[in-house]
């Protein structure tokens, strides 16, 4: 790949609404995904392997639990601020940016939430030195949408709970240390449980032949009849609200994220609209080029401010699930169809790993089915305007 | 060894560069600023380097107004110590030096670097006339600097080779390419930063010895002329009869 010259679009001088402390942050990022992201991901994701080695840098520059407090070795940092951190990830690749957002939003924070001191302090900070690599457990083979129809489920067996079942999709399966995993108690009521590798019976496939999200592992985790200790049951929320909320966490990171992968597309659109020559005039002159560029450069303006306000809201603890949903939906949807206009732009350049547009296209696709669909989030927001539910019958 | 590092703030080296008030000043407008690569890459690494080897302390300072404060902190996220800012906008090389030098006088330092030259300004100044300043030896362009004791073998790249030099503490730098890494500053550091003091005092009374009459842009470049790879003949009619350069 040839060197990273990224320059981050900033139409409507929105980095006014940061302070020096986000900018220092972000700067930081993206001067570490140049140096050490950029040069690698693309024979990573030809390879179809997780660049394992980073995991320790993601750590330095806080990309694991940046929100979560220093005692348990966050960064203690604000929505924003996290935001920005997935934003420069995703930027340099979807992939990473996932690795970093399941051990942040559907590991750290549920454990650091729901659990009990003992629970945090076990945990927390070998996920974020990135030590440990952690996953989430909630989609099922049969239950995307839908997962309070999940399956899997424990029984308490005196001493220890006695887990049964499987997930699917799940980031960072096949070499995670431990995992969140949701599911059923006898009642039928949903409950949280910390699995970690070397317990009996359970493993962790590899879902393999992805075109999507390849710099990243993909798998399953399967339980048969694994024993697990009753200390690892996440002691302070159960029911389906409990993973959704660790969604919202993640989800939140997704909106970011995905301006991330859109400027990484526009800035190299941009530059090669310049460069290249045709008719003996660079193609950035043709009114076609430009509008692709414009419509680009506009979209990408809104989706900032967006997630912007997104982030106050959330520091003041006022987002609400279909405020996230809304800004999901719209900048990973925004995202793709830039990288999609990025490739036209780029010509047959565009399907070469010589540029990052065809690698952040394909990551979309993930992008904008996984952490709840393109669908279900708009269903989400005419749900919240009607107040009647199209996919739940039962409401 | 106390080691002070002298930073500057410049401009991005890709912003758009314009001037205002009849071309006498920069236009800041919509300017990204950054440190000075030569200030934050080769001379701030190279001081944390001899004070993790070596132990000691690093202090910043910048010449400026409060609003290089950001600049000074990222500083402070790499690793400094401490940093102190001369509350005065910088209007040339010899106003600046004075301050510095006056401070760095009066609170004694092993060790004073700088960049080899900004990259707004490129004046390349500074470093010999705190020297002058101080009365210490200067040493300009360097690209290694090792610490044995308190005696430094210092590399300087010079025309066709390397000038090797050796020198004893104290003594001024002027740090080029090579002599250290550059580092990002990791989330402790920046969190870390928080905290750290950046002191800010009053500059001493002193004047500038030149004045900017103007800024002018670079003459526009010419329209490209394309000539096919094939056609070798028109090149050469072109740089012979046109450019008149052959």
């Amino acid at each position: 790949m040839s060197s990273d010259r990224f320059q981050a679009p900033d139409y409507y001088q929105i980095d006014d609404l940061l302070t020096d402390e986000h900018k220092l942050i972000r700067d930081s990022v993206r001067d570490w995904v140049k140096k050490e992201v950029s040069p690698i991901i693309e024979e990573y994701a030809q390879k179809a392997e997780y660049p394992i080695h980073i995991n320790k840098g993601i750590a330095e520059v806080g990309g694991f639990g940046p929100y979560i407090p220093e005692e348990y070795g966050g960064a203690g940092l604000d929505q924003i601020s996290y935001g920005l951190i997935m934003q420069e990830l995703e930027r340099g690749d979807s992939g990473v940016r996932s690795a970093a957002s399941v051990q942040s939003s559907l590991v750290m924070y549920p454990i650091y939430n729901y659990g009990n001191e003992e629970q945090r302090k076990k945990y927390l900070p070998k996920l974020a030195s990135g030590e440990w690599v952690g996953s989430f457990g909630l989609t099922e083979p049969d239950h995307g949408s839908n997962p309070g129809g999940m399956i899997t489920n424990f029984k308490d067996k005196g001493d220890h709970y006695l887990l049964n079942g499987s997930k699917m999709w799940i980031t960072n399966s096949p070499i995670c240390n431990v995992a969140v995993v949701w599911a059923k108690n006898e009642e039928g009521r949903i409950h949280g449980l910390i699995v970690e590798r070397g317990m009996e019976g359970f493993t962790t496939p590899e879902t393999h032949g992805k075109w999507s999200l390849r710099a990243s592992r993909t798998g399953e985790l399967v339980f048969d009849n694994v024993k697990v200790p009753k200390k690892n049951l996440l002691p302070n929320k159960s029911g389906l609200g409990a993973p959704l909320g660790c969604l919202d966490s993640a989800r939140y990171g997704i909106a970011w994220g995905a301006i991330g992968a859109a400027m990484d597309c526009y800035d190299s659109a941009l530059r090669y609209s310049k460069e290249r020559i045709q008719f003996d005039r660079p193609i950035a002159s043709y009114q076609l080029v430009q509008k692709k560029l414009a419509e680009m450069l506009t979209e990408i303006t809104k989706a900032q401010l967006l997630v912007w306000r997104l982030g106050v809201l959330k520091n003041e603890n006022r987002a609400t699930t279909q405020q996230i949903s809304m800004a999901k939906r719209n900048n990973v949807d925004m995202a793709l169809k830039i990288a999609r206009e990025a490739r036209q732009i780029h010509g047959g350049m565009g399907i070469t790993g010589e540029y990052p547009i065809m690698r952040h296209m394909m990551n979309l696709e993930s992008v904008i089915t996984y952490e709840g669909t393109h669908d279900i989030h708009l269903l989400i927001t005419g749900m919240d305007i009607t107040g009647i539910s199209s996919f739940r019958v039962d409401q | 060894m106390k080691i002070l590092v002298c930073i500057s703030k410049v401009p991005d080296t890709t912003a758009k560069i314009a001037f205002t008030d009849n071309q006498t000043k920069f236009d800041t407008n919509g300017v990204q600023f950054i440190i000075n690569p030569y200030d934050e890459w080769y001379a701030l690494v190279r001081a944390l380097e001899l004070k993790e080897a070596n132990g000691g302390n690093v202090t910043i300072l910048n010449v400026g107004t409060a609003e290089n404060d950001p600049t000074i902190r990222k500083a402070l996220a790499i690793g400094a110590d401490d940093a102190v800012r001369i509350n005065m906008d910088p209007t040339d090389a010899l106003a600046t030096a004075t301050q510095i030098s006056t401070y760095a006088k009066e609170n004694g330092f092993d060790l004073v670097f700088t960049g080899k030259e900004t990259i707004d300004y490129n004046g390349s100044q500074l470093g010999g006339m705190i020297a002058a300043q101080m009365d210490l030896p200067y040493v300009s362009y360097a690209s290694k600097l090792d610490m044995n004791g308190n005696t430094a073998t210092i590399e300087r790249d010079i025309q066709g080779g390397k000038e090797i030099v050796e020198v004893d503490a104290p003594f001024v730098l002027s740090a080029a390419k090579g002599m250290a890494e550059a580092r990002i500053p990791n989330m402790r550091g920046i969190m870390a930063a928080r905290t750290k003091p950046l002191n800010v005092v009053e500059p001493v009374a002193c004047e500038n010895s030149t004045e900017v009459v103007s800024y002018e842009l670079p003459a526009a470049k010419g329209d490209c002329k394309y000539v096919d790879a094939e056609n070798a003949g028109v090149l050469l009619d072109l740089l012979r009869n046109e450019a008149k350069i052959i």
